[in-house]
């Protein structure tokens, strides 16, 4: 018996899965070069000090990454339309290793997604110290958690049918608010974006230009979310044993 | 030691009361159908046996503890009712992977074997047949090498002969000792595979005894003749009738002696014509028996 195996698996599956994993690491790839193609000489972006293709690479990696970690949760709303979920009610698979698997495999796409924009960035002119790529890696990698939650939650509350619109509106609205369409630097969209974990994550894109991107603030709203996404995630799970 | 204790079990989904206060005690080794219905209460039943739905009262103990701590000891293998498989994996990486969940699991290959899955054990699950997926939602069941086997109308979906195959895998699984627990609404195969059946209608236990006296009792015959304006009441009280009803200028008769009834009824309606004697199914026998105030009448007409 070994969780390893059970997560070998569900790698196997979603890596087996083309048509989601071309489409997951096409589309961000696409927009950043509609959007950050054309303004590649662009080296002050909206007063933030930021290149245009360092800034939405960023923008698109978060864009891309948080819908890598909430279609965790369109895999599950589909196990669950199938009774896969029953199924593994009743074998001895404990919630943490089925937890630990769904969210390794989110952050293996997320992590895809990132080489993939990487790539695309330095083909756009984007430049930086190893250890800044590394610290940038690492801050989004921490700020993805919260949606590692979320996509558990909204896998084990929607269904399949719900789940397409769900995670494509909650993905653009996160997306929008925390700038990774283009930086939001006053007013109330500001002052709100800021307590969205995709603002932070955007705010990645600071790392290059030498200061700290992550505030106090930053890191409270991480946490907060991630905790709160945790128990709602726990609560929803238990309580989903029924036929679907 | 029981393998399964269930006392006073009540379930209710909204205003629907699924399963109305059931007891069933099942010995370890023993092999048990729960017979009924469409909507009897047997998936609820067994959804509070394997701890996937709780019950409203009652208590339901497994191998001697709670459900779940059956579960997490690995010694239940289930096949639930709905479900189909999840994608993107062969036959022989899906049984693995389910394999590798459980401490005691039998060999993979040799439960390919058993369940006659091996020619299509490279198969991706989303590319079977619904009785392949049958099969390989058993062999999902069977190698956790369950103590208690619970299965939930196992063979909905199976062809004749993956019926056949399927049960001569059962009665061998069954002679080593495991205990089975299957729900079906086919009186048949509670009668050739099980030692006792349990026979709920409208979340009740109306009968609990050996296959044959089950079906002894809603093993029943219908006869259905053409015979207008003919008083119903006094159809219901011939000899061997238990229920009469109309439809259109035909009357049905549900008849748990369909000799006597035959008799009878030629003997006071001798322009019945059009006359059909049919075996009832299940669902008709409780139907005709039971009419609205099901589970009252059916006890009355079995005690």
């Amino acid at each position: 018996m070994s969780a390893a195996s059970y997560t070998r698996y569900e790698l196997l599956r979603t890596l087996r899965n083309r048509r989601f994993f071309i489409l997951s690491l096409g589309f961000p790839l696409v927009l950043y070069f509609l959007i950050a193609g054309s303004q590649r000489n662009v080296h002050n972006l909206g007063g933030t000090g930021i290149s245009a293709p360092l800034y939405f690479m960023v923008g698109l990696l978060a864009f891309g990454t948080m819908s890598s970690m909430l279609s965790c949760g369109a895999r599950i709303a589909a196990e669950r339309a199938v009774g896969w979920n029953r199924q593994l009610r009743i074998s001895p698979l404990p919630t943490r290793t089925y937890f630990r698997a769904k969210v390794q495999t989110a952050y293996l796409m997320a992590l895809l997604s990132i080489i993939v924009l990487y790539a695309a960035g330095i083909s756009l002119g984007v430049s930086m110290s190893v250890s800044d790529w590394l610290r940038m890696t690492l801050l989004i990698l921490v700020c993805l958690i919260p949606f590692a939650a979320l996509g558990i939650v909204i896998g084990h509350m929607l269904t399949p049918d719900s789940i397409g619109p769900a995670m494509g509106g909650s993905v653009a609205l996160f997306a929008f608010l925390g700038g990774t369409w283009f930086p939001i630097t006053h007013g109330f969209l500001y002052d709100f974006g800021q307590l969205l974990p995709s603002y932070w994550l955007v705010q990645a894109s600071h790392i290059p230009l030498g200061g700290h991107p992550m505030s106090t603030k930053g890191w409270i709203v991480i946490v907060a979310w991630t905790v709160v996404a945790t128990i709602v995630a726990r609560r929803a799970y238990r309580r989903d044993t029924g036929r679907v | 030691m029981l393998a399964i204790e269930a006392q006073n079990l009540r379930k209710s989904y909204g205003s629907i009361e699924a399963v109305r206060g059931i007891d069933i005690s099942i010995d370890a080794g023993e092999t048990v159908a729960l017979l009924g219905p469409n909507g009897a209460g047997k998936s609820t039943t067994i959804d509070m046996i394997l701890g996937l739905a709780e019950p409203d009262s009652g208590t339901v103990s497994v191998l001697g503890g709670s459900p779940s701590a059956a579960i997490d000891s690995g010694w239940i293998g289930a096949m639930l009712q709905t479900g189909a498989l999840i994608r993107d994996l062969s036959v022989r990486e899906l049984i693995a992977m389910v394999a590798s969940l459980y401490p005691e699991s039998l060999d993979v290959g040799e439960t390919l074997e058993l369940t006659g899955l091996s020619e299509i054990a490279g198969q991706r699950t989303q590319k079977l047949s619904g009785g392949q997926t049958q099969r390989v939602r058993f062999a999902v069941a069977l190698v956790s090498n369950p103590k208690l086997l619970v299965l939930d109308e196992p063979t909905v979906a199976m062809d004749v002969e993956g019926r056949r195959s399927f049960w001569t895998t059962m009665r061998s699984e069954a002679a080593r000792g495991r205990t089975i627990l299957f729900a079906t609404h086919y009186l048949e195969e509670a009668d050739a595979y099980a030692d006792r059946a349990v026979l709920m209608a409208h979340g009740q236990v109306v009968a609990d005894g050996p296959p044959t006296e089950i079906k002894a009792m809603v093993g029943l015959r219908t006869i259905r003749a053409t015979l207008p304006g003919v008083d119903l009441d006094a159809l219901g009280r011939l000899p061997g009738v238990s229920a009469a009803e109309r439809r259109g200028e035909a009357i049905v008769l549900a008849c748990a002696d369909s000799d006597a009834a035959i008799r009878a009824l030629l003997a006071a309606y001798p322009d019945a014509r059009d006359i059909e004697i049919a075996a009832a199914g299940l669902e008709e026998a409780f139907l005709q028996l039971t009419g609205d105030d099901a589970g009252a009448q059916l006890e009355e007409a079995v005690s």
